[in-house]
């Protein structure tokens, strides 16, 4: 039997999303998938050695909030400054209770597993991003590097 | 519960944590032993039926001990 193919491309900075892909990964390099995560634009920040990230309730109805509070809370009460902050906290906290991985944990089984990382090269010199701000081993590339991969991959998602 | 040469506590981890520490457990044995595992994610009922049928590994007993879900593999 050939071994399976994942290709994943990682948009997205935050904190919530952060986990589907490190999530997928990880767990398909367990069933035996080879698997690759092309990370582009805000999901860059995925890969910084230095992880800073963040949930936000702003513009998000369907985030849960303590107390009901995203039943009576008014809309604009979640842009108020500290609120990311807070609801940041609030996440990671309750992540850590119900024995959710940290992202930082997840990333590091993908990297034992051997799950290959690229950072999409246009978009690192459009941040002006240095080679130095991302974890050992990242690889960049383009567009063109995607499809050599994903072009025989079984599975192929964008997130 | 029939017998087993590791065992492999995931209680308190939810998914996908008790899926990848039992890999990386199964790793250090060797083909034919036998892997315990106890959980209490409810998800990784299916999952570890999931993860048998895809790894080849044979899941040999799936149950419930003392409010806790206790798995038997045997590597492939």
């Amino acid at each position: 039997m050939d071994q399976k193919k994942l290709a994943i491309i990682a948009t997205k900075g935050t904190l919530d999303w952060a986990y589907p892909p490190f999530i997928l990964a990880s767990t398909a390099a367990a069933l035996g998938y080879e698997t690759q995560i092309f990370f582009t634009f805000y999901g860059l920040q995925l890969v910084r050695k230095d992880l800073d990230l963040k949930v936000s309730p702003l513009g998000n109805p369907g985030m849960p909030m303590p107390m009901g509070m995203d039943k009576w809370f008014p809309v604009l009460g979640t842009a108020l400054p500290g609120m990311e902050t807070v609801m940041t906290a609030m996440m990671k906290k309750k992540m850590k209770d119900k024995g959710v991985a940290s992202i930082e944990e997840l990333r590091e089984l993908c990297q034992e597993a051997e799950v290959k990382m690229i950072a999409c090269q246009m978009t690192v010199d459009l941040f002006d991003f240095n080679s130095s701000d991302f974890i050992d081993g990242l690889e960049f590339g383009g567009a063109a590097t995607f499809f050599e991969f994903a072009g025989e991959s079984d599975i192929c998602l964008y997130i | 519960m029939a017998a087993f040469d590791q065992e492999l506590d995931a209680s308190g981890l939810n998914c996908p944590l008790p899926i990848l520490r039992a890999k990386k457990t199964l790793a250090g044995l060797e083909s034919g032993q036998v892997l315990r595992i106890v959980a209490t994610d409810p998800g990784s009922v299916k999952d570890f039926e999931a993860f048998a049928k895809q790894t080849g590994n044979e899941l040999l007993e799936s149950g419930e001990e003392g409010g806790k879900f206790v798995f038997l593999i045997k590597k492939a």
